[in-house]
């Protein structure tokens, strides 16, 4: 039991940190531009693709630093000639370009890639068991995967509270005009936040890449739960996104190790529903199965009962 | 179908014969277009694609009373579809096994009436916000149907879904719905039937105060209405209509299964929507139909139809935003001033650069795919009869630069030829009082 906790406290937080890597850009966007980034989790999918094939040409590392910034690159491009240009038609059309620009995006990775899995591995230098608990060998790159969330949260912090620049971002955040007449380049300060949450973006693809599967479904399978976390730590929170992320993190690897189901819990009551009913199917379904879905049951319930999400209190 | 169509009350009550029928003019002109188009196209794709094309219209048409009327962004929109689908299979299965008198014409009731509750259900909770929070919150809200209908399996019968067999239940005039022709005019009545009442609401106070809290809540609020509320009751009967096409899909198909309910299902229908225009009541149904015939014809030319969709979809969101209808709408006031043909001319100058734009586009696309998906199949590829290597210097120069000088002639056009035509088309309608 106490393996169980341990491990999967460990992956919780991993994958915590690793939807906050996301949560974190996408939240800055909205914040700054009231755009909700549908086309989100398709830069972190891009991230990873292109992980894939520069670690191919040049090796892991030379991945690590050149696909968050293509990725980012490829961000600014897209808030600098189509965003900006949408901007005018609101914030719906806004949304409905992101929409359009996740499936064409990927489409094309598709194109490119192919529908399979590619085969991105692990760097050799990291292919190495870190430490045993219980007999479970923990392996070394999920540590370096939350060394490296862990590094760009506080750097992210650090910067948004101490510099220069994240003064200007946090300025502008709240009052743009102000900014531009203070001769700062307001329109230039929206693409870069841009580009830098795309890359962050990009660089949790390159790096869950290897870990997870590196496939061309990938965004459609992490989007969803991407804008369960941004909802449910309320829009626009950069504390509430970090708390919903961990919260999901944990809530679903949890989830997925208990394999209890009703059936079980009640085992001694001897009561047993017909197979084939609605009661049945509730009755014999374990928590691991329903663990797809938990998310989405804590943003209804959220919704319900803190209708502006947990740390939210602006209404959009 | 716009403002031009007066209402009964407005007219003379001394009409008489024909003259009496007039303003019905554009539902009795429908109802014969939709009865005769069998006769037009004959054979089996073209019936089952104008079966598809019916029931994409009422998905497309309620989708809009959410998208454009009330101006809520969903992207959940296929979970009422989906739950219309199976209740409706569901339904049909229970009255064949117990034998009762119910004809399969009034089935799809039983799918309006589950989207119906189901919105009444879910729409509780996500109406409660709007904007991007809303489209988010209907986003999560499929994926929790969709999820659960995975788990759920005695209902949703899993992966294989639910099958039905329309032809087994009471029969009417001797028509048991075995052959398409039959089905298409089933769909093509609820269609007209659809069409008809989702018209009729956007004409009454309700109707416009959904378009009033699309265009300002707070001023909405401040007449008296609460948003929210109009929101709410948007909301239900959208999912109304879009369980009674949801009920039609399954009738057709025969089957309902999880792949209902997917984002595709939901994506499609906004796309088919805003391609065709959110601003114009007639813009879904142009929509539902463009982009029906477009996944039926290019899945079949090309694998990577979806990308063209993308792109479309990307085109019309950056320059059309008013979508179909909305470009044919902005010629009302200068068709009305006479001044129509000045602009075709200028037009007429865009068609090449056009032209040559696609051909660059889709030859850059095809020979990526082709290196790409189809790598085992060598470099060779053929496409309208010409084989050529997708790997070769001078296709891709070729591909390219078309889509280049397409691109510079097409902007130059637009700068020396269109911009100016459509400013003197416009002056004059102004000149007539018509405003634009």
């Amino acid at each position: 039991m106490a393996e169980l906790v341990l491990i999967s406290t460990l992956n919780g937080v991993l994958y915590g940190l690793l939807l906050f890597l996301m949560a974190s850009g996408l939240t800055l966007i909205f914040s700054m531009m009231g755009v909700l980034n549908f086309a989100h989790a398709s830069f972190y999918m891009l991230g990873a693709f292109l992980g894939f094939q520069i670690s191919r040409w040049a090796g892991f590392w030379w991945a690590l630093i050149w696909a968050p910034v293509l990725v980012g690159l490829a961000g600014a491009l897209v808030e600098r000639f189509g965003l900006r240009n949408v901007h005018r038609h609101g914030h719906v059309a806004e949304l409905l370009f992101t929409f359009g620009l996740a499936f064409v995006i990927e489409e094309l990775v598709q194109i490119v890639w192919g529908k399979s899995p590619v085969d991105f591995r692990t760097p050799a230098l990291l292919d190495f068991p870190a430490f045993t608990v219980f007999a479970t060998n923990y392996p070394a790159y999920k540590l370096f995967m939350l060394v490296i969330s862990i590094a760009i949260f506080v750097g992210l912090f650090v910067m948004l509270t101490k510099t220069r620049i994240g003064l200007i971002v946090q300025a502008a955040l709240t009052h743009p005009h102000m900014v531009a007449h203070l001769g700062h380049n307001v329109p230039f300060v929206f693409m870069a936040v841009f580009g830098v949450g795309a890359a962050l973006a990009g660089i949790a693809g390159v790096i869950a890449g290897p870990a997870l599967v590196t496939q061309a479904s990938m965004a459609a399978l992490l989007g969803p739960i991407l804008f369960v976390v941004v909802v449910v730590g309320g829009l626009g929170s950069l504390q509430g996104a970090l708390f919903a992320s961990l919260l999901i993190g944990l809530l679903q690897t949890f989830a997925i190790s208990i394999n209890l189901s009703l059936s079980d819990i009640f085992a001694g009551s001897g009561f047993t529903p017909a197979p084939n009913t609605l009661l049945g199917d509730l009755w014999r379904v374990s928590v691991a199965q329903i663990a797809p879905i938990l998310p989405y049951v804590l943003l209804v319930l959220v919704l319900i009962f803190r209708p502006t999400g947990l740390f939210g209190n602006r209404e959009t | 179908m716009s403002d031009a169509i007066a209402t009964p009350a407005a007219t003379t009550p001394a009409q008489t014969g024909i003259a009496r029928l007039a303003p019905w003019g554009v539902w009795i002109v429908l109802a014969v277009v939709l009865a005769a188009l069998p006769l037009l196209f004959r054979s089996g794709t073209a019936l089952t694609m104008l079966s598809l094309m019916g029931i994409a219209i009422i998905f497309a048409l309620s989708y809009n009373m959410l998208l454009g009327q009330t101006g809520m962004l969903s992207f959940g929109h296929a979970v009422y579809y989906g739950l219309g689908a199976y209740f409706t299979v569901h339904a049909i299965n229970w009255a064949i096994a117990a034998k009762l008198p119910i004809p399969l014409l009034v089935m799809p009731l039983v799918g309006g009436f589950a989207g119906l509750v189901f919105a009444i259900l879910f729409g509780w909770v996500s109406t409660k916000r709007s904007g991007t929070a809303f489209a988010m919150i209907s986003l999560g809200l499929a994926e929790l149907v969709g999820s659960s209908s995975l788990i759920l399996r005695s209902f949703f019968g899993g992966e294989e879904g639910v099958t039905t067999n329309r032809t087994k239940l009471l029969r009417l005039f001797d028509w048991n719905f075995g052959p398409q022709i039959q089905v298409y005019y089933l769909i093509a009545a609820w269609c007209l039937l659809s069409i008809a009442l989702m018209y009729a609401l956007t004409r009454t106070p309700w109707g416009r105060m959904c378009n009033a809290v699309r265009d300002n809540s707070e001023r909405a609020q401040f007449v008296g209405y609460n948003p929210q509320v109009v929101r709410y009751l948007a909301f239900c009967l959208s999912g109304l209509f879009a369980g009674v096409a949801g009920g039609l899909a399954s009738i057709n198909f025969e089957l309902a299964n999880s792949a209902l309910f997917s984002a595709v299902q939901s994506g499609n229908v906004l796309l088919a929507t805003f391609i065709g225009g959110a601003g114009h009541f007639v813009g879904p149904i142009l929509g539902a139909v463009l982009v029906t015939y477009l996944q039926n014809m290019l899945s079949d030319v090309t694998e990577v139809w979806q990308l063209y969709f993308g792109l479309m979809f990307i085109a019309t969101v950056m320059y059309a935003p008013g979508g179909l209808a909305g470009l044919i709408m902005m010629h009302g006031p200068i068709w009305r001033a006479g001044a129509l043909s000045g602009l075709f001319g200028a037009y007429a100058l865009l068609l090449a650069p056009i032209a040559l734009v696609t051909v660059g586009a889709v030859l850059v696309i095809e020979m990526m795919t082709h290196l790409g998906v189809k790598a085992a199949e060598g470099t060779v590829m053929k496409m309208a009869g010409i084989s050529f290597d997708a790997k070769s210097g001078l296709a891709w120069v070729l591909a390219l630069g078309s889509l280049l000088a397409g691109g510079g002639l097409a902007l130059l056009a637009w700068r020396r030829g269109v911009a100016p035509a459509w400013d003197r088309a416009q002056g004059k309608a102004r000149e007539k009082g018509l405003t634009v």
